[in-house]
């Protein structure tokens, strides 16, 4: 038992002693903009202590008067709880929690080592949303607890006794209501869940000139942490695509009901991917759904508010994260924070993917102790293209085949892409065919 | 962890109720501890590689680490005998539950669920299981730490079922009964809700395919050291603990329902005992009847 004691006492100390540390250092690339994913909807939930302020945002391009959302909700909401969000807020936080490509170029391998440059720019992604649609006309056992017009909406808060007045309720008022409504409606209602109901107010959509609809936020104090996903998932065509930011201020949040996976991160790719990130991005996501079952939610972003490292974009400043509900903020200049430290808000961002199938229960959230940063991040390097005649030279030159090989094999390992057309993409490496032309390997060596 | 397993495994031992006369169940054949250390090493393992555990190896490690010295230094003290295989259950448990940025503080939680076992006590039986009580103060007493109960693959949950449901009838392990009659109990719970709301039993399904309430039940609320002594008294914490994982998911909404429930029920322990007693169980010298010598672990 002492050899025992004593082999554990080692252990611990040789890991204690182990460091961790990691710095970056490279340029960052912006190429993927505008709708990667369609139907798709943005979240951004602002909690801390029971109390929750949810912003949902939505791309909604069709007529605005078939525009309307019915969203459970844990208590009855008064008009003060009730606003309209600044899109702008959440295309910036979009884009500063975006997974990012970097590029690093290779130094000349006869030159002695340089410092690197600090990274730059941004990129934007967009979603556009698909909401649960309803219409209207009369009433049995539905209360409605609230009516308000708030900016270019009609709201309705709505509790009810039973889900069958409900849904004939919304069904008469010209609410579309997917099949199977009745009893997802009744589940929450028996839950104590109200009903806000938004629709589009042409007249004072009209008066406010606003050419989109804007994202809707409302504030409620509620243990329940969650997002009702159930009702969206019974008229849905396909699966959805959700995107949920959480500012929070202790650390990480996460699923507690379904697996939250980490995105594959810190990858080299073959210098093409840069010219069509977005594709990359798309097939890389799809693969990694396709691996986990669609059963899992992807975190893409883990950070503390006050930087970034490389910057998508810029950091939120104290100003746009109130208007995005974190209200733990104390009023500022609205100046972007000069040091680490200065926001006390940790980001997370989670993509998933779900359908009924695969998601039947609401997905319920934690927030964590884990402060540790993560991003989705690329890496291209490019290779050095200069004369580079010395011995280090033709050393480096022998090992850009292995590496563009390497490469290839992640990319493919990644999306599912096919290797021979990513070999044909990459071309040739190294002065030389980056790829034989199909042979078997003993046909290369003893000739065909 | 295979090292230390192949290290601890000396002599095998099996588990008797303790009595006063030779004992005439038939006697499993080895001590389920091994096995369950087997179990929760290779699904450790399995975590952190295939899973993506936010446990780092080193963590696992001084987690591990602290509960051997721990139970060392208390052996030591109490005079009894140095035995690792309990702590190593309570340790790899640990592992596989508790999540900390902070080494210090999951050493913290190693030792005092080691520490616990010593220390609160009602009578010969310790209060809280230790992996238990030690996540359940670790949670009230800091920010901390968490428990990440969604971590667990579906096909991981069902091999690790498997595993776990196995260990018992394998070593016929004298307290299934508390298992079981807390699996039945909370499936009965999910399932009767699910069907009042008019949800379908695909949700009460999700819920009960986890991870996390496979390894609660058959290593965690089955510690024969801290489950009332007689059958009824353990169907009955059994039932308890299953209601009120109940109450604090669904009508107090707190995550970890089941660790509190059953760090709170563990204090009725005593009172059931009373109410329904029967006699004490030890892990014992297996095919011989004889009674080991006493030790807190």
């Amino acid at each position: 038992m002492k050899s025992l004691t004593a082999l554990a006492v080692t252990l611990l100390t040789v890991v204690l002693a182990t460091p961790s540390a990691f710095a970056f250092c490279g340029f960052y690339v912006a190429k993927a903009d505008t709708k990667l994913f369609n139907q798709a909807s943005q979240v951004v939930l602002a909690r801390d202590d029971g109390k929750t302020v949810i912003t949902m945002a939505n791309d909604f391009r069709g007529d605005p008067k078939e525009f309307a959302i019915v969203v459970p909700v844990p208590t009855v909401l008064e008009k003060g709880q009730i606003r309209v969000a600044d899109r702008a807020v959440i295309e910036h936080l979009d884009a500063y929690t975006a997974p990012r490509l970097v590029e690093y170029f290779d130094p000349d391998p006869c030159a002695p080592p340089r410092p690197m440059a600090a990274p730059s720019s941004g990129v934007r992604l967009l979603y556009r949303s698909d909401a649960a649609q309803e219409k209207a006309a009369k009433s049995l056992g539905v209360t409605i607890e609230a009516r308000y017009t708030v900016g270019e909406y009609d709201i309705l808060i709505l509790s009810a006794r039973e889900s069958a007045g409900l849904e004939t309720w919304l069904r008469d008022s010209g609410y579309r209501l997917p099949a199977g409504a009745s009893s997802v409606l009744g589940s929450y209602l028996k839950q104590g869940m109200k009903f806000f109901v938004a629709r589009v107010n042409l007249g004072e959509q009209a008066k406010l000139g606003f050419t989109y609809l804007r994202p809707l936020q409302m504030a409620f104090e509620s243990p329940k942490f969650m997002l009702p996903i159930r009702l969206g998932t019974l008229n849905a065509d396909g699966p959805q695509e959700l995107f949920v930011f959480a500012l929070t201020r202790r650390g990480r949040v996460e699923t507690t009901n379904y697996r939250t996976v980490r995105l594959p991160t810190g990858l080299d790719l073959p210098p093409y991917v840069k010219e069509e990130f977005p594709n990359f991005y798309r097939a890389m996501f799809a693969e990694q759904v396709r691996r986990e079952d669609m059963r899992a939610v992807f975190l893409e972003y883990a950070w503390d508010m006050s930087w970034c490292d490389p910057c998508a974009a810029d950091p939120l400043s104290a100003e746009e994260l109130r208007r995005l509900g974190v209200f733990w903020q104390p009023e500022t200049a609205g100046e972007r924070p000069r040091r680490p430290g200065a926001l006390d808000t940790f980001v997370t961002r989670l993509h998933v993917r779900y359908d009924a199938r695969h998601f039947p229960d609401d997905l319920v959230f934690q927030e964590t102790a884990d402060r540790a940063n993560f991003q989705g991040r690329y890496v291209l390097r490019n290779v050095f293209t200069g004369d580079a005649s010395c011995e280090a030279g033709r050393r480096y030159r022998e090992t850009l085949r292995a590496r563009a090989e390497q490469e290839a094999t992640t990319l493919a390992s990644l999306t599912g892409w096919s290797m021979e057309e990513i070999r044909r993409r990459i071309g040739p490496v190294g002065g030389e065919a980056a790829r034989p032309d199909g042979r078997k390997w003993w046909q290369r060596l003893f000739g065909d | 962890m295979t090292l230390l397993v192949a290290q601890v495994e000396q002599t095998p031992r099996a588990p008797v109720t303790r009595m006063e006369t030779a004992p005439t169940v038939p006697l499993p054949r080895w001590d389920p501890r091994i096995y369950q250390i087997a179990t929760l090493g290779s699904l450790l393992v399995y975590g952190i590689a295939w899973l993506g555990f936010d446990v780092e190896p080193r963590t696992a490690v001084i987690i591990l680490g602290t509960v051997l010295v721990t139970q060392a230094a208390a052996a030591h003290a109490s005079r009894t005998r140095f035995d690792p295989r309990s702590a190593l259950i309570s340790g790899l448990s640990l592992c596989l539950l508790l999540r900390t940025g902070s080494p210090t503080l999951a050493a913290a939680a190693a030792a005092l669920a080691i520490a616990s076992k010593f220390l609160l006590r009602v009578g010969s039986k310790h209060v809280f299981n230790p992996t238990n009580g030690a996540l359940v103060a670790l949670l009230l007493l800091t920010d901390h730490v968490w428990v990440s109960p969604g971590q667990w693959g579906s096909t991981a949950v069902f091999a690790f079922l498997l595993a776990s449901a196995g260990g018992l009838v394998v070593n016929r392990a004298a307290r299934a009964d508390v298992t079981w009659a807390f699996l039945a109990a909370h499936a009965a719970l999910l399932v009767g809700r699910s069907l009042w709301l008019g949800d379908p039993v695909v949700i009460p399904l999700h819920r009960l395919a986890n991870g996390a309430l496979v390894l609660f039940a058959f290593f965690m609320i089955s510690d024969p050291r801290t489950t009332p002594d007689s059958r009824a008294g353990r169907i009955l914490f059994a039932i308890l603990v299953a209601l009120g994982g109940y109450l604090i998911q669904f009508r107090l909404l707190q995550t970890n329902p089941l660790l509190w429930s059953l760090a709170v029920c563990s204090l009725a322990v005593p009172l059931i005992d009373r109410l329904l007693p029967s006699r004490r169980y030890e892990w014992a010298e297996p095919g011989t009847g004889r009674r080991r010598e006493r030790s807190p672990s």
